[in-house]
């Protein structure tokens, strides 16, 4: 435990420590916000009514001086003196001069792009630190015009936008804030895998034997013509099955017919890159794969 | 002479009237004009809804966010009376701000605690849009203007990390930019670089580092994009996504 609480204490790291903390309240006021709405847009009221809760016949619109400008005035201060005082707790980190001779081990990116290192574990860097970063900021961008439901806007709610706030929440708080944790404060040397109760051992080795999918389910060797045929028939029907997946349902149908194709390409495809991380981590940690499909120019 | 006397004097004299432009006294044609007549806080609407008061509305990330950027600029600039962006100079520029420079620790720890507080800010800001809806129809374009801001941020703290020029920085921006190596055509190592003919002297991560290596170029280069290049990006983005608020209908807010 004294290494895990070196590793929390250290000054870069307590940053990750206080946004797992906000993560965690926000995430719980705005469900309960959203929960309260819901129950009372059961019970027949309004999105007015159930938003506005017993405050509903005060003014809807206020002067900005003085009721916003005191406000992000008071916001302002509290968050000087914040500063201040993690200031002076706490001092910014300055190890010993830069030198090339000498690598840390662990060697890790700042933490915000831990979550991306992690991904490293199970692609290349070519997907890990170049195609899947890119994907994440264009899929970002496309929320807007790929989401049809004109409800829950200005309002927190879950029953009005059930789709589109599980995926967000899958996206943003498993494979963002949860593998930047994993990051930070489970990998040590050599990027393995610690405990919190473990030592963190510079000379640590963990016996583990990858294998290929084309050797591991048909025994047939991943590099070959045939294994690489193989390989690819899995990335090309990965991104179509998951598209045709929720055709299936007549909800699924329903939510097809109203985005069009367009933005239904765009939203499968980006779903089918979302969930093969997971698909990808599972297969990894608990069948060894290495790669799905090896080419001769790159591996995926 | 009485204060109330002292005060109309003032506030009716030609030195106030010519900055201020507006009596003083609070009625709704004066809060509207303290906004209208500043420069300021005319980057408010004169009213807004009642729910952009709201911190379990907003939680006032946004807000947070802009405050924190000013902060770093105002710190980042007294930082750069003490700092060379070269080899030679800067990881004694850093000791000597932390041991001689008075307040000089105080400085640079508020600079990094208040970008550490603002990568966290800027994606809780973006959480609490998406959990309100804001980026429905009409705001569709300010969330993207918000996703490329978010972006900007992460790669203005990443600069902000070589420049200390010690092991910390430097291994960290190495592990960063040694992914760019892996770009597909543009990277030396990534898939089809022999077909563009990339090498670790003419790749994209060379470009990025003015060099094979993290070195003095890389180091100038992270200062100048740092401290001049983003800051400039990120002010203008900043003042479109704050123009798009208004025009876009202002803070959301149940309908």
């Amino acid at each position: 435990m004294d290494q895990f609480w070196l590793i929390i204490s250290k000054p870069d790291n307590v940053p990750i420590v206080l946004m797992l903390l906000l993560v965690g309240f926000f995430t719980w006021l705005a469900l309960s916000e959203a929960r309260k709405f819901d129950k009372a847009r059961a019970e027949g009221k309004t999105v007015k009514e159930a938003a506005y809760g017993d405050e509903a016949d005060y003014p809807e619109r206020v002067t900005v001086w003085p009721f916003l400008v005191r406000e992000e005035f008071l916001a302002a201060i509290a968050m000087t003196i914040f500063l201040f005082i993690w200031s002076m707790a706490l001092d910014a980190p300055l190890e010993e001069m830069a030198n090339p001779n000498v690598t840390p081990n662990p060697s890790k990116a700042p933490w915000y792009f831990l979550g991306l290192q992690e991904i490293l574990v199970y692609f290349d860097p070519w997907i890990a630190g170049v195609i899947l970063p890119n994907v994440i900021v264009v899929g970002l961008m496309v929320i807007p015009y790929i989401d049809p439901n004109p409800k829950g806007s200005g309002y927190y709610t879950f029953r009005e936008r059930p789709l589109a706030i599980t995926i967000f929440l899958f996206g943003f708080l498993i494979l963002w804030v949860l593998l930047t944790a994993i990051g930070t404060f489970t990998r040590g040397p050599g990027w393995i895998w610690f405990w919190p109760w473990q030592y963190w051992d510079t000379h640590a080795v963990v016996a583990e034997t990858n294998v290929d999918f084309s050797d591991l389910f048909f025994g047939i060797s991943s590099g070959s013509f045939t294994g690489s045929l193989i390989g690819f028939a899995v990335i090309a029907i990965w991104f179509p099955l998951i598209m045709a997946l929720p055709l299936i349902f007549r909800k699924g149908r329903e939510l097809a017919s109203e985005m069009g194709i367009v933005r239904y390409l765009v939203f499968g495809n980006l779903l089918a890159f979302m969930l093969a991380l997971p698909l990808k981590m599972f297969l990894r940690i608990f069948l060894h794969v290495k790669y799905i499909w090896v080419t001769p120019w790159f591996n995926v | 002479m009485d204060t109330d006397a002292l005060k109309k004097e003032i506030t009716k004299g030609q030195l106030w009237r010519s900055v201020m432009r507006h009596d003083v006294e609070d009625n709704p044609r004066t809060r509207v004009l303290k906004v209208m007549s500043n420069v300021f806080l005319h980057l408010h609407p004169v009213r807004i809804p009642r729910f952009g008061l709201y911190l379990k509305h907003t939680w006032c990330m946004g807000g947070l966010t802009f405050f924190l950027f000013l902060v770093l600029t105002v710190t980042g600039t007294l930082l750069m009376f003490y700092y060379h962006p070269t080899k030679e100079v800067a990881y004694a520029d850093i000791k000597y701000l932390e041991f001689d420079v008075p307040f000089g620790m105080l400085l640079r720890n508020m600079h990094r605690w208040s970008a550490h507080a603002m990568i966290i800010s800027v994606w809780l800001h973006m959480y609490r849009v998406f959990m309100t809806g804001s980026y429905k129809p009409p705001r569709e374009f300010n969330w993207v203007v918000g996703v490329l801001l978010l972006t900007l941020t992460m790669l203005l703290s990443f600069t902000g990390y070589l420049l200390t020029d010690d092991q910390l920085g430097f291994w960290a921006v190495t592990v960063g930019t040694n992914m760019a190596r892996a770009t597909p055509l543009l990277g030396h190592e990534g898939p089809f670089a022999e077909l563009t003919g990339a090498s670790p002297y003419n790749d994209i991560r060379f470009a990025m580092l003015g060099g094979s290596v993290v070195a003095g170029n890389a180091l100038l280069r992270a200062y100048i994009w740092h401290c001049i290049a983003l800051p400039l990006i990120v002010a203008m983005f900043i003042a479109v996504h704050f123009w798009r608020v208004r025009k876009d209908g202002g803070i959301s807010a149940p309908q």
